[in-house]
């Protein structure tokens, strides 16, 4: 069994009004030297790994969990006993 | 002309969206559950809105992946009418029938209120029961309205005339302040605001009406082409 | 058996570990009687969760009996998830209003979206279809930082839960008071219609038949949610955060829809939400009312955690739950029409013959009690209650009256306290419009969803003015139900019934116990005069915290009427220059508890308004005859702020003006609180009918087309302002407020 650990986030350049809210409250309780924040979604899933697990990844990604047209997504493998 | 209403788990304007075609139209809806479905004995094909699946991936997307999507596809393909208001807008565009995504609204909170539209094209199906710029009064509620695309693709969207409605003054953060776009072909639809609760005066506004007698007098025009 | 299980009955008795989950040594001996021996933990638990306040209404029993329940429309009283009205046309309307204020208090958001989820399910598993929500809030004040996250949690998880589930909210009430800061309350009502030929009961009959379970997985969530509502808030409550249930307002959606389709199928016996105290109160309710008994099998129950035992199974609120029973044999019906909703409909069960609440473990019997004994052998206790001191105090003081050298600017002021202000900010996050049914949404008197496929339609509202009933809980009690009723005639509604939600502090305390007797008592008599029953409601106490602060005495009524055509439907907004303006009813100087008092003296202090019953059960059917003839274009209750704030409210929608005349007691005219007064508009032709059928109307002026709000003294301008400007003050205090750095 695998644990995929994959994290979306929003594409460069595309607006985040929760990434920005978050920012704009941490300046408020005085943490001066922060600069952007982007807010991103994290998801594990348990796979069963017949071979093509990255390819397979890929493609639940593609299709499903991130939205191309706003959304980055990146992820890691980890082995799980 | 009787419509297809698309049941997703989770839709909840959907009883609204055949309300308005069969008391304030006058034509037949069916509410459709999205596993039983066959769209092909259907003149017009209609999302309606709500919460498909609880919006608990992104608004739209669950909803985008289930087997009803490649009839709604086909139908568009036939030239059909296609109507996406709200959650069924963000199901079009999830599965790309229609180009961009959507954000949370730029202040980050659901909002429930009529908005002033502007009609930016009148010479589609669902519109041309409308002046050119008229001002009408539709409500919107949603929380992810944020209609966002890149600089090429709005620039296709302006040219080829696929923006059909802007809010006069933007609620939401939309880019160029776009309510309802169609695709090239103009029979596909989507909108934030609902014009199946425009339908009424007794609860509101009439203006959403209009929207409604234009599928209707296209579809009769080609029928009787046809015939 | 997993020796973690087995804190054993002599540990519980000697170690008194029944304490820890709310029993009293009396209490546990009463159920070591019923049973003839020590209670096991998983019994010991089903005791405690069931005679808890919030399940046994051990401390209010006693007086809920004052309400009058009968009426001449009312189909099903107290004692079923949801109190029940015929409104004709083989149609009737059900209602409840819940409490869900300790949750919100701990963890806002879900706090408030479960209140939402229980309350539907109280009303869609009578067989109703959900067609409005509305809410009654209470926060403290607004400058405080943590007040101000309550209140923005609470909103976004009423509006979270609401909108996914497609059932509008339309109306309610946020005050606010420093009473309330370390106390919010959250109370939710939901209104639903039905054909009289659908509704069900929450019954276990018939012998053999099958006990089902749907919806939401069992996990630990919410364990000792119903006794974790009958304490008092301690800085510990804060780490009781796992107690707090979370809502999945998805998966609630498929169950409403599935559950009203189910009620047509004739294999249905009953139906019930698993609510406060979960599979055990629905379970042992179910057959205590159906005077039958029950055998479970904890195994089959489905769990979303690992390794649960029969306490914590028994005890969870996990959310989005329903028990069903279902005639022997025909489960698998049953069960297809909930898998079309992809939900799992599972038999845990049957209806037995013995009256006994049997569960079964791993092969084991691990519970076997008397039925009867958790639903009705609940103690009852008579609580002591004594006069507070203050009450004395306030009675014996000389009357308050303000000095207002500058109207105009205490107008200004008033329309920017936070309980007067617009609440845009708050009913824009909801969803009011959904199922096109809406004609009058938030912000008027009351809301009016129409009855489609009628001319009818229902108005409803919550009210409940707190101060009135801290200074004198008799005189507030009969305002709270009168003050709604009005809410209701001045939208062109007969007022049905109500729902209550009484809120208090400790009943232990005889002061607060004295103060709910009172309110009982004064809202039992405005009951009766204005022919409203109470056919359902929540009892929440216990509402103090950090060092004993109880919050005001807050029974809030829920209220439901009857338009008998959409024609009817009457608003509170002025329509049109010309139009004559009425004011019904006579002021005296009253300012104890009002808004002014408030904002003046930052506190409340001497004598609530006073009320007639009769005069107001009086004021109320001609006012309402009037409407129903059609003599009135726009009616508003007066209510807090006095006729000043009255009238500009009802000048804002179109930014209308007036000049409106007073005389005599200036002050008094345009801030007093009196009660059974309204602010009507009536067309010039309309004047005669009007003023013949109201005779008691004064003509204060006309409404007036400059937009300048004008008050006149015989003829000396007291106070001359622009409505948009005034407009401006009211509707920007709250997002002013909210967005403020504390």
């Amino acid at each position: 069994m695998r644990k995929v650990k994959i994290y979306i986030t929003l594409k460069e350049g595309v607006l985040d009004p929760q990434g920005k809210a978050v920012q704009h409250s941490l300046h408020s309780l005085e943490y001066k030297n922060v600069g952007e924040v982007r807010i991103g979604k994290y998801m594990e899933v348990m796979l069963e790994d017949d071979g093509n697990i990255e390819q397979q990844v890929d493609k639940m990604c593609d299709q499903l969990l991130a939205n191309p047209v706003i959304e980055d997504y990146s992820y890691t493998i980890e082995e799980v006993v | 002309m009787k419509f297809a209403v698309v049941v997703f788990p989770g839709s909840n304007c959907d009883r609204d969206m055949a309300f308005a075609i069969t008391e304030a139209l006058g034509q037949e809806a069916d509410l459709v559950w999205y596993q039983e479905a066959n769209l092909s004995d259907y003149d017009g094909i209609l999302l309606p809105g709500g919460f498909s699946y609880g919006d608990y991936l992104r608004s739209g997307a669950i909803a985008s992946t289930s087997e009803m999507i490649e009839q709604i596809r086909q139908s568009a393909e036939r030239g059909k009418p296609v109507l996406g208001v709200c959650n069924g807008f963000q199901v079009l565009l999830e599965m790309g029938l229609l180009p961009g995504a959507m954000l949370p609204n730029k202040n980050l909170k659901f909002m429930c209120h009529d908005e002033t539209l502007i009609v930016e094209n009148n010479q589609t199906l669902f519109t041309d029961f409308y002046q050119d710029k008229e001002e009408i009064s539709i409500p919107i509620a949603h929380g992810d309205g944020n209609y966002y695309c890149d600089e090429a693709t709005y620039r296709n969207l302006r040219d080829n005339r696929q923006i059909v409605f802007t809010y006069g003054s933007n609620p939401n953060g939309s880019v160029a302040d776009i309510a309802g776009i169609t695709n090239e072909q103009g029979n596909v639809l989507g909108m934030m605001p609902h014009p199946e609760r425009a339908v009424d005066a007794l609860v509101g506004s009439e203006d959403g009406l209009r929207l409604f007698q234009s599928i209707l007098t296209h579809w009769r025009n080609n029928h009787a082409i046809n015939a | 058996m997993p020796s973690m299980l087995e804190i054993s009955p002599e540990q519980i008795e000697q170690q008194q570990l029944y304490r820890d989950m709310g029993l009293s040594d009396e209490e546990f001996q009463s159920i070591t009687q019923i049973l003839g021996r020590r209670p096991n933990y998983t019994e010991t638990g089903l005791f405690s969760v069931m005679w808890s306040e919030h399940c046994s209404y051990k401390n209010s029993k006693p007086l809920l009996k004052k309400f009058p329940t009968q009426g001449q429309h009312v189909l099903q009283g107290p004692g079923e998830g949801a109190g029940i009205i015929d409104i004709g046309d083989e149609q009737a309307v059900v209602f409840k209003v819940e409490s869900h204020n300790h949750p919100s208090a701990v963890e806002p958001y879900q706090g408030a979206a479960t209140g939402v989820g229980g309350i539907l399910r109280d009303v869609f598993s009578m067989g109703a279809r959900p067609v409005a929500l509305l809410n009654s809030l209470r926060f403290g004040s607004l400058k405080r930082p943590r007040v101000k996250y309550l209140f923005e949690e609470v909103v976004r998880g009423i509006a979270g839960y609401g909108n996914c589930v497609g059932v509008p909210t339309v109306g309610g009430e946020v005050q606010f008071d420093d009473a309330y800061n370390g106390n919010p309350l959250v109370n939710a009502m939901c209104v639903g219609l039905i054909d009289h030929k659908d509704i069900q009961k929450g019954i276990a009959a018939g012998i053999g038949n099958t006990v089902m379970y749907v919806g939401a997985k069992t996990g630990r969530d919410g364990i000792h949610g119903a006794t974790f509502a009958s304490e008092e808030l301690s800085e510990e409550s804060e780490e009781k955060r796992p107690s707090v249930q979370v809502g999945d307002p998805f998966m609630e959606k498929l169950l409403i829809e599935a559950c009203l389709e189910v009620i047509h199928h004739d294999a249905l016996v009953g139906i019930q939400d698993m609510g406060a105290a979960g599979l055990t109160s629905s379970a042992s309710e179910m057959a205590s009312k159906a005077g039958t008994g029950m055998l479970m099998n904890m195994d089959l129950i489905p769990q979303r955690e690992e390794k649960m035992t029969a306490y914590e199974m028994m005890l969870s609120e996990s959310q989005e739950r329903m028990l069903l029973v279902v005639e022997k044999g025909r489960e698998h019906e049953i069960a297809d029409v909930f898998r079309k909703y992809d939900l799992e409909a599972v038999s845990v069960g049957e209806v037995t013959e013995d009256k006994r609440f049997r569960l079964e473990h791993h092969g084991q019997i691990v519970a076997d009690v008397p039925v009867d004994s958790l639903a009705e052998d609940a103690p009852v206790y008579h609580q002591p209650s004594t006069v507070p001191a203050y009450y004395r105090e306030f009675q014996e003081m000389e009357t308050y009256h303000p000095t207002v050298t500058n109207y105009g600017e205490t107008l200004g002021d008033l329309l920017k306290q936070p309980t007067i202000a617009s609440k845009e900010w708050v009913y824009d996050q909801y969803d009011s419009m959904v199922q096109t049914n809406t004609v009058v949404r938030p912000g008027s008197d009351a809301a009016v969803v129409r009855v489609r496929g009628t001319d009818k339609a229902l108005a409803m509202t919550t009210d409940c003015n707190s101060r009135y009933i801290y200074l004198d809980p008799a005189t507030g009690g009969q305002i709270a139900v009168a003050e709604a009723a009005r809410n209701i005639v001045c939208s062109g509604g007969r007022p049905l019934g109500l729902t209550d939600g009484l809120n208090f502090g400790s009943p232990e305390n005889p002061e607060i116990f004295w103060q709910m007797e009172k309110s009982v008592d004064g809202m039992s008599e405005a009951c009766t005069a204005l022919g409203t029953p109470v056919i359902s409601g929540n009892v929440s106490l216990y509402n103090e915290s950090f060092g004993g602060q109880a919050i005001y005495p807050t029974p809030v009524v829920g209220m439901v009427g009857l338009i008998e055509k959409t024609e009817h439907i009457t608003r509170s907004s002025m329509k049109q220059s010309g139009d004559l303006i009425y004011v019904i009813g006579e002021t005296k100087p009253e300012f104890g508890g009002s808004e002014l008092q408030g904002m003046m003296e930052g506190r409340h202090f001497g004598k609530a308004p006073e009320i007639d019953l009769q005069v107001e059960a009086a004021r109320q059917e001609i006012l309402l005859r009037a409407i129903q003839q059609g003599l009135v274009q726009s009616a508003h209750d007066i209510s807090e702020g006095g006729l000043a704030v009255a009238l500009a409210e009802s000048l804002f929608d179109q930014e209308l003006g007036c000049e409106v005349k007073v005389s005599g007691d200036v002050i008094a005219a345009l801030f007093s609180e009196s009660q059974s007064r309204f602010i009507v508009s009536v067309s010039p032709e309309d004047q005669q009918a009007f003023e013949a059928m109201v005779s008691e109307a004064r003509l204060a002026g006309e409404v007036t087309k400059d937009g300048m709000y004008r008050i006149k003294e015989n003829d000396e301008v007291v106070v001359e302002e622009q409505t948009r400007e005034l407009k401006q003050l009211w509707k920007g205090a709250i997002p002013c407020l909210v967005k403020s750095k504390a």
